[in-house]
């Protein structure tokens, strides 16, 4: 009898937005346009990065002090937190989460940003930390505002925070934003709109009640779900 | 069973440098991850790979991240941050091209070894950029490698007049190695993208 072998789980391409997404301007020309490839992914070779909790520093999980100059950053004080499983629901643990954003004014600290609102001396924008034992992260940072760009006539991004995780695996791979309940701006937004309607709800973080810090920063819960391995039987 | 849905991917966007590849980028917050996979130290043949990106109309893209993973001169994936530390070789690079005048993406490394008798020598790849709502996988071999290549089965997987596409070429007259390896998203040149 074969041992079961390790096989990671297909990506959704039923929860992902396509690579041509024309809304998306930009999506244009810079998207494959032939049918990929598939490939059995070999799971004995992990091809995720090593990295340790002692890489980051003792702030990176607080955007709010870890780029402060003179002062606290201007806006409103926010705890976002969730926990990265995959989609069995196991924790994905000891696993970094990367988040970069905008300020409370709308403006990214980019030389590319031209967006005409001040930049904020004691904030940066970015953060990491590593998951938990229950795959949970917690950032503390400043909600950031929305901002306007080219893609089409008065268009402006919805409020979001971008993330970048590996889990376990090469494939498992993710960079997504993550966006705030009852933004108007979503129903607008051709980056928000590409995803599948139905899928659409799992790039929202809910307020928490639970999870806001009284007299200090509101709440936001956003779980993030990766492929991960599952085991199958080998046919004889 | 399958009880979780997997959340959907969103464009890298314009504006990851700081987050990303600050210290690239000049900001002052350190780099998880440089446009380096091993260390002068490291034990192997130092190359670099060097390349573009370039979108449909053959215009270089000065705001992608490309990952690079690979396995060490003998075959080996690093498993441990302490082994990377070590050995100096950590498998892994990340890079912007936005630094470079020419708005290439450089990366110094080991030739990596082969991982199996049907395995060519090679670095898998993570393409990402503002106007990609996801990622994209692709793979580097090398053009000095016939014999291996000829054997490899990813490379069997691709229509033969598409595998040029995946291998990088050793450039002459230079005191480094250096392979060039352009990726092209669209057009007679588009470069082969996996699903895995």
């Amino acid at each position: 009898m074969t041992a079961p072998s390790l096989i990671l789980t297909p990506r959704d391409w039923d929860s992902h937005p396509p690579y041509c997404h024309p809304g998306y301007k930009s999506s244009v020309l810079r998207s494959p346009s032939r049918p990929l490839i598939p490939l059995k992914e070999n799971l004995k070779d992990r091809r995720v990065p090593v990295y340790g909790a002692d890489d980051l520093g003792k702030l990176d999980h607080d955007l709010t002090r870890n780029a402060a100059k003179n002062g606290e950053p201007l806006g409103e004080r926010i705890i976002v937190t969730g926990r990265v499983l995959d989609e069995s629901g196991r924790p994905v643990r000891n696993t970094l989460v990367e988040i970069w954003q905008a300020n409370a004014a709308g403006r990214y600290v980019h030389k590319a940003d031209q967006h005409a609102a001040p930049l904020d001396p004691n904030f940066l924008g970015a953060g990491r930390c590593m998951t938990d034992n229950d795959g949970r992260y917690r950032f503390l940072t400043i909600k950031p505002g929305a901002y306007p760009w080219g893609n089409h006539s008065n268009a402006w991004r919805p409020n979001h925070i971008h993330f970048s995780l590996f889990g376990d695996y090469f494939g498992s791979r993710l960079v997504t934003q993550m966006y705030f309940p009852g933004d108007p701006l979503l129903d607008l937004d051709p980056i928000f709109q590409g995803t599948p309607e139905h899928a659409r709800n799992r790039l929202i973080s809910r307020f928490s009640i639970d999870t806001t810090e009284e007299g200090y920063a509101l709440g936001y819960e956003f779980d993030i779900v990766l492929r991960g391995a599952n085991q199958t039987p080998t046919e004889a | 069973m399958t009880t979780y849905k997997q959340t959907p991917s969103q464009t890298v966007g314009p504006y990851f440098a700081y987050g990303l590849c600050p210290e690239q980028y000049n900001f002052d917050l350190k780099s998880l991850f440089t446009p380096s996979i091993a260390d002068r130290e490291s034990a192997g043949q130092h190359i670099s790979i060097v390349g573009q990106v370039f979108d449909g109309e053959e215009k270089v893209v000065g705001d992608a991240v490309i990952e690079m993973a690979q396995a060490d001169s003998t075959g080996r994936y690093v498993s441990t941050l302490a082994e990377a530390r070590k050995s100096g070789f950590r498998g892994f690079a990340r890079v912007g091209t936005g630094t470079d005048p020419e708005l290439r993406f450089v990366v110094d490394t080991v030739k990596p070894g082969s991982t199996g008798a049907d395995s060519a020598p090679h670095i898998d790849v993570i393409v990402l950029m503002r106007g990609m709502l996801l990622h994209a996988y692709t793979r580097i071999y090398f053009d000095d490698e016939a014999d291996a290549n000829a054997r490899d089965d990813v490379l069997a997987l691709v229509p033969a007049e598409r595998r040029g596409t995946l291998i990088a070429k050793r450039e002459a007259g230079t005191s480094n190695t250096i392979y060039r390896f352009d990726i092209h998203l669209q057009g007679p040149e588009e470069t082969v993208f996996f699903d895995l």
